[in-house]
């Protein structure tokens, strides 16, 4: 038997288990470098040199140019560390939010407060 | 022997730092989470802990996946706060409880439970700012024993695994030999996600009995799995694995219950339904 076990998807979520980590460890790791304040200026001054350096495969680059979530996140991205890596761009939890839903960031707004109803 | 005084829950949100900082405590955005503060702050006022234990999760900071631990207990005399990719200030350094960690650490492993140990660990704002929400005034008053709880790489520990790991923890401090009073403090939560299509997800009807399930049936939620507690409270809302902690310890120690100070939920803040609750033991 399979283990550990198959569960049921859980609509509009990945758990990033073994598989992701296996998969996203060097985009991982340098969106964990983010961290420090001259690591993110060393990425902004040259963004293909950094992700070279961190070994990063051709579709995490495209990825990380693209600056589109739902890609990093199937690139085996950690939301941790994306979390950092939006940080770079100045960009909010619901900023993230609204790109991932498809939504403007007023209308991702709006549902989180007609949530609280 | 040490007095648990009690237990507080809060959500602790980045954003909040930027508020305290810029003082917008009672803009009409905020008001609603920090109106929630004042009652609890003026029991912690009377009930003066000395020490808190902290439980909470690290987003990254302390940690990477190339050593993750599944529970690792804080044993230094300083805990330093860092950049954690944003830019928000740091906060001064907090103070250790060097006797309690390794008090805590040897009846863990006793108890066999297999912990990491750090004797030099920083903390990022899930350890920070509750206690600048708690005592928002000048340093703070409290040494600070952290017990970080892995919510980053899955697989997680079970939720029972979790609510055991807090009563041990609790009962550590009870035996321990001094005539200090402590507090928990649970860091996280409550429904929210971060990722995914289904960033944004918010269970207001799960976190109420949650809330109320801590004052009146504390091992609730520890039938639930990881999976489904994913499912009902979101990919970050699995933080109230640090909630089940800190009420797992109250249960630990002299006296028979519990009762609650103050509570509070407000959404949204960020992308969080924000919780707040203080418990006093009896």
């Amino acid at each position: 038997m399979a283990f550990p076990p198959k569960l049921p998807p859980i609509p509009g979520t990945n758990l990033f288990d073994g598989e992701y980590a296996k998969k996203g460890y060097a985009l991982n790791k340098m969106c964990f470098s983010f961290n420090s304040a001259d690591n993110r200026a060393a990425f902004l001054q040259d963004e293909e040199a950094y992700m070279t350096k961190y070994e990063l495969t051709d579709s995490q680059k495209a990825a990380i140019r693209a600056k589109q979530v739902l890609q990093l996140l199937d690139e085996g991205g950690n939301a941790y560390y994306l979390a950092k890596f939006a940080g770079i761009f100045k960009l909010d939890m619901q900023d993230i939010g609204a790109q991932q839903r498809g939504m403007s960031k007023d209308e991702f707004k709006a549902m989180l407060v007609a949530s609280g109803k | 022997m040490a007095k648990i005084i009690g237990g507080l829950g809060t959500s602790h949100i980045p954003a909040i730092g930027g508020a305290i900082h810029r003082g917008a405590q009672q803009e009409p955005y905020w008001k609603p989470f920090f109106d929630g503060f004042p009652p609890i702050r003026e029991w912690l006022g009377k009930a003066q802990p000395d020490v808190v234990v902290m439980f909470y999760n690290d987003h990254g900071l302390n940690f990477f996946l190339d050593k993750m631990p599944t529970f690792a207990v804080g044993a230094a005399a300083l805990y330093h706060n860092a950049d954690e990719g944003w830019g928000i200030p740091t906060l001064p350094p907090f103070k250790g409880e060097l006797d309690l960690s390794w008090h805590i650490i040897n009846h863990l492993v006793e108890n066999e439970f297999d912990v990491t140990t750090c004797q030099e660990m920083l903390v990022d704002h899930a350890c920070t700012l509750p206690l600048k929400l708690f005592w928002p005034e000048g340093d703070c008053p409290v040494t600070v024993v952290p017990v970080c709880i892995n919510t980053v790489q899955f697989p997680l520990p079970h939720a029972r695994r979790v609510y055991a790991l807090g009563r041990a923890v609790g009962e550590a401090v009870a035996a321990w030999d001094s005539s200090k009073k402590v507090a928990f403090i649970a860091s996280g939560g409550l429904s929210h996600q971060l990722e995914g299509e289904r960033a944004g997800f918010i269970n207001k009807e799960f976190d109420l009995q949650f809330l109320q399930s801590l004052e009146s049936n504390p091992e609730w939620a520890t039938q639930y799995s990881i999976h489904e507690l994913v499912e009902k409270t979101g990919t970050q809302g699995i933080e109230l694995l640090a909630w089940l902690a800190m009420r797992a310890a109250l249960s630990a120690g002299e006296g028979s219950g519990v009762r609650k100070v103050h509570s509070n939920y407000h959404i949204p803040i960020s992308n969080t339904a924000t919780g707040l609750l203080a418990l006093e033991k009896f």
